[in-house]
């Protein structure tokens, strides 16, 4: 008798929320099969869209009048282990908005920054992008760096119509989340065939072996691509090996790498264990180079790698050695500020910045989907890290170069096209 | 085969670590029947003070003989320092309380030894892996075939450490007098007291003994793994928990032997499958063993008297 | 120890709707609650806060009965949540597009979720009962670091295997929670719990808790007992990780490490092992605390760096907090008592005899 009315209860329930549902949004959503339109149309939860037509506003007293500064989001791992990457984001992006607001801000306002720390955590970047687009009202996201991260943040984003930009994440998954998630960067189908190229091509290995990571979506990603392409070209993969971002011990999987004698080790992963992966690697008597993705870029690597990084090869976005007026003008702006070289976190940050400033100006007001428009729109737009076309994945098509690690300073090799 | 037997010397490698934190595990709960959850960040501390002191000597005098060697007694004393602290401020007052008081209080002195750290705080160094400075400068001791096999001179000065320290705990707790005191309070620390025997002192000095231990540790597992970050100790302090209850847990040679075959499983299961199960390996075995034999390889099946 | 249950007897209704009395009067309650809060300006973002604050008591209340009423010594909590998240999270996925005909898509998205929920729920409790088993004739040390064993084992093969998105984990959950999902099911936890707890199974736990070779003399068959305990405290993890999976946009392993479990274990500490009303206040109170602090610091500096910096201290300070607790109050706020069997004393009214 007992669960028969605990069951009678549970449908009343039941009835009453279904009830209230209908009341507040007229007819529940309909099916549609597919992840947009946004899934949260249908639930109670009450994400609806009308959040970002209000004016953004911080909540709190800023110390800055309300009306006069328009807020952007960001979310950055300014601490846990990949540190270096969210820090030079930020500090690209503050160059980019110091001057911008130099030059009179966007529409008459200043712009702001609010900056998030993830830790480097996909969980704890999803918990911040709420806090940015519920309780903070911005205007815009920036970030993440790594994929999973911007993959954790992209849904969020997409249903409160936040145009968000991810200045370096490759994963090709994070922008097909939505319309309203764009990229300033090239993508991973394109990085990994770059360094495929340059392995069979410049540097004439026919075998390689590949060492990922399955904690990031960008490790997995890249190494599907260069597996795919390395074989199209004629190579040969001898062998695929697996860690976990942040692990300390790769001893026996490079063990196991060494018996399968390759001439490269294709290590998509970050500057973090690519150092000590190349140690220990040189440590156990593997001598061939290690190749490698733009995850490799930070000052740490030198650091973390000593000797036994030097001479193995990445790909990246920019090179400092790069002698156009615009790379050069950037660095002598980015040393004036922050002193020392900026890494291409820092330059993709800082280009991401002025994409967003440049939307926003064009846009006719500062509304979601006005912003949104304005940035599908953008062409030709002249970044530090290469021009800046959009395509209709909201992509850039950009060119690559692989630069060769050195002691304390990078080598740029070689520049690598569509 | 090459491959097989480099396995063989990285399953030694990580199982001589393991053996040294072991040893320090064993010991405190033979005295106190306290799981000591802080022991493997007290490995982190030691890891760190070494980094510190490395780093202030520059590179000539750190991998001299005498510079080494100071690195290794300074951080074991920063070590012991800690521990007897740690068991001075949150253990003793809770020795008479219910065994389940003392263990959390271990679980908090861990993990806020482990985020502390994490703090960029003072001196408080962040979570971002750093490189330990060279200490022992690397040279080849063996090769085999084309780099086949490599042995390193420290890889065989790590294990040689651990066994002369093990070497050592045994001759101090079965041939001298403290031994005996230390053997008295692990077996009643009532009846030790009443005895004449200073349980407190005992007690304080073997927490100093297993902290100073488990600082070489740290060292040495810097030296093999060339970072230190925050985290280092959590898993290495519960896998050589692992290793200490495989064994036999309060027997020394018995830590020792669980911590290598442990080390080496370890390895050969990364090796030969996936990364991704190098944790649980470890856990697995634990299980494995409390189902089946559970008080360890060497240990003694005592009977729990009410 | 309990004290005799002084509730007035609602004399006239039929057995079985009595037992059900708190939950109908609940269900308004709460959809009322939720109706309001919708209306509120940063309504989502309130709505997600007490969605967690809801699923951390749930976590709480739940860990209270193995490790509170039984005295036993449970750190893999967060193993249990994930079994449950990742459960009702892929069934949701492969269900998202199914419609429940003659009924309004949004009543069937939840009765969908309900049964999403209850798979989580009943895995969970599944898996309690494989690892309750062979563990919990070990003693408190032991049991301690098998629990957590199992709950890195169990994160280890959600990690590993390509059905549950490996690394990356489970995306495109479809976000079916509501606040009053969340606190309906708060709700029935708690009754349970408090049931529980007067119940006759309830003292069988007490008396392990309070000395097991002395239960066990006295014809309480422990081991079944502390299994049950432990498979109803892992059925709600299991609630309490389905619930986390339909309001976050992506779960993967991170989200549910050993410091999950360690936060949980707090919380109850902190309120009082054995209360329930202790670990209600202590789950709320410490999820509540960090963001509150978060959004005053950001509210009063006008930047985030100062808010980050509370985050990050909130963990060492977990830490302290447990060391000092155990030092100066190891019962905790509440100890052993619960605020239903004090607030009867404040209402003056005639008390039937017992």
């Amino acid at each position: 008798m007992r669960p028969l009315s605990f069951a009678l209860a549970l449908a009343l329930g039941f009835l009453t929320v279904g009830c209230e549902k209908k009341n507040e949004q007229g007819e529940g959503g309909a099916r549609s099969g597919g992840t947009p339109p946004p899934p949260q149309a249908t639930t109670a939860s009450g994400a609806t869209a009308a959040d970002t037509t209000v004016p953004g506003a911080p909540s709190g007293g800023a110390p800055v009048s309300n009306a006069d500064v328009i807020l952007l989001g960001e979310v950055g791992s300014l601490t846990g282990s990949e540190a270096t990457f969210g820090i030079s984001t930020r500090d690209g992006i503050e160059l980019a908005l110091k001057e911008a607001n130099e030059a009179g801000g966007v529409k008459g306002k200043k712009v702001a920054v609010r900056v998030y720390d993830d830790q480097g955590k996909p969980e704890e970047a999803a918990n911040a992008v709420t806090r940015l687009i519920s309780q903070d009202r911005v205007k815009m996201v920036l970030g993440e760096v790594a994929s999973s991260n911007s993959l954790a943040m992209a849904p969020k984003c997409q249903s409160g119509q936040v145009p968000m930009i991810t200045p370096s994440s490759t994963n090709p998954k994070v922008t097909a989340v939505g319309d309203y998630i764009f990229r300033v960067c090239f993508i991973d189908p394109f990085q990994g065939f770059v360094m495929a190229k340059f392995a069979k091509e410049n540097l004439k290995f026919s075998r390689a072996s590949v060492l990922k990571d399955v904690k990031s979506a960008y490790s997995l990603g890249l190494t599907e691509v260069f597996t795919h392409k390395f074989t199209e070209m004629g190579g040969k993969i001898v062998g695929v090996e697996a860690y976990s971002k942040g692990d300390s011990d790769f001893r026996a999987q490079l063990t196991a790498i060494k018996a399968q004698k390759p001439d490269a080790i294709y290590v998509p992963g970050y500057y973090t264990d690519v150092g000590i992966i190349a140690r220990q690697a040189r440590e156990i008597g593997i001598k061939v180079p290690l190749l490698g993705g733009d995850g490799w870029d930070s000052e740490k690597l030198w650091e973390l790698g000593g000797s036994a990084i030097v001479g193995s090869y990445f790909s990246n976005h920019y090179s400092p050695d790069d002698p156009s007026p615009r790379v050069q003008t950037f660095l002598t702006k980015y040393k004036a500020a922050y002193g020392g070289i900026p890494d291409s976190l820092a330059a993709l940050g800082y280009d991401a910045a002025n994409v967003a400033i440049n939307a926003m100006k064009q846009a006719p007001d500062l509304s979601g989907p006005s912003i949104r428009a304005a940035l599908a729109q953008t062409k030709d737009f002249p970044g530090v890290a290469g021009t800046i076309t959009l395509d209709e994945n909201r992509n850039p098509v950009k060119p690559a170069v692989v630069l060769q690690v050195g002691s304390g300073k990078n080598k740029y090799v070689a520049t690598i096209s569509p | 085969m090459a491959d097989f037997l480099q396995h063989i010397i990285n399953g030694i490698a990580t199982g001589t670590i393991y053996a040294l934190v072991a040893l320090g595990y064993t010991m405190v709960y033979g005295v106190l029947k306290l799981i000591n959850f802080a022991h493997g960040d007290v490995m982190m501390v030691g890891a760190y003070v070494g980094y510190a002191t490395a780093l202030k000597m520059g590179p000539g005098t750190r991998s001299s003989f005498l510079g080494a060697v100071l690195v290794f007694l300074l951080s074991m004393a920063c070590c012991a320092i800690l521990g007897f602290l740690i068991e001075r401020l949150a253990y003793r007052p809770l020795r008479e309380k219910p065994r389940l008081t003392s263990l959390i209080t271990a679980i908090g002195i861990s993990f806020a030894l482990e985020y502390g750290f994490q703090l960029n705080i003072g001196f408080l160094p962040g979570a971002a892996p750093r490189a330990f400075p060279e200490i022992i400068v690397p040279t080849e001791w063996l090769i085999i075939g084309d780099r086949d096999v490599v042995l390193w001179n420290w890889q065989v000065l790590s294990f040689a450490i651990a066994v002369a320290l093990m070497l050592v705990l045994q001759y101090l707790v079965f041939k001298t007098r403290f031994g005996r005191a230390m053997r008295a309070v692990s077996f009643d620390h009532r009846i030790a007291a009443l005895m004449g025997i200073p349980t407190d002192r005992v007690i304080a000095i073997t927490f100093m003994l297993g902290s100073g231990l488990a600082a070489g540790a740290g060292i040495l597992y810097a030296i093999k793994d060339t970072i230190v970050q925050p985290l280092m100790g959590l898993y290495v302090g519960l896998k050589a928990f692992v290793a200490a209850v495989i064994g036999g847990i309060g027997h020394v040679p018995g830590a020792m032997v669980g911590a290598l075959l442990l080390g080496l499983v370890e390895e050969f299961v990364v090796g030969y499958t996936s990364s991704t199960w190098r944790d649980a390996v470890a856990f697995g075995f634990l299980i494995l063993v409390l189902l089946l034999r559970p008080e360890g390889l060497f240990g003694r099946v005592t009977a729990e008297k009410v | 120890m309990q004290s005799a249950q002084a509730t007035v007897k609602a004399v006239g209704l039929p057995y079985g709707v009595r037992g059900i009395l708190p939950i109908l009067l609940a269900i308004p309650v709460i959809a009322l609650a939720q109706w309001l809060l919708i209306g509120l300006p940063n309504g989502p973002f309130v709505i997600y806060i007490a969605s967690i604050v809801g699923v951390n008591l749930i976590l709480a209340v739940s860990l209270n009965i193995v490790n509170g009423m039984t005295g036993q010594f449970s750190i893999g909590h967060a193993g249990f949540m994930a079994v449950g998240a990742y459960t009702a999270g892929k069934f949701s996925l492969h269900a998202k597009d199914l419609v429940i005909s003659h009924l309004p898509a949004a009543m069937s998205d939840q009765v969908l979720f309900l049964f999403a929920l209850l798979i989580g729920g009943c895995t969970a409790a599944l898996c309690g009962f494989i690892v309750g088993l062979p563990s919990l004739r070990l003693r408190g040390d032991y049991l301690a670091i098998v629990t957590l064993g199992f709950g890195e084992i169990i994160r280890v093969i959600l990690q590993s295997t390509e059905a549950f998105g490996r690394a990356l984990g489970l995306a495109g959950i479809p976000q079916w929670s509501s606040l009053f999902m969340v606190w309906i099911w708060a709700f029935i936890t708690v009754l349970a719990a408090r049931r529980i707890a007067g119940s006759s199974h309830g003292r069988s736990l007490w008396a392990i808790r309070e000395d097991e070779v002395a239960a066990e003399a006295m014809g309480v068959d422990t081991t079944s007992y502390k299994v049950r305990a432990f498979v109803v405290s892992s059925f709600f993890a299991g609630i309490a990780g389905g619930l986390f999976a339909h309001f976050v946009p992506i779960i993967n392993p991170g989200s549910f490490t050993f410091v999950k479990s360690i936060e949980v274990v707090v919380m109850v500490v902190a309120g009082g092992l054995g209360s329930t009303t202790g670990a209600i206040v202590a789950s709320i109170f410490l999820t509540l605390l960090p963001e509150a602090l978060r959004s005053a610091f950001t509210a009063i500096s006008g930047n985030a760096e100062i808010a980050q910096r509370v985050d990050q201290i909130r963990m060492p300070i977990y830490g302290l907090l447990l060391v000092t607790l155990m030092l100066v109050r190891p019962q905790g706020l509440f100890g052993n008592r619960e605020l239903w069997d004090v607030i009867p004393r404040w209402i003056p009214r005639r008390r039937r005899a017992a």
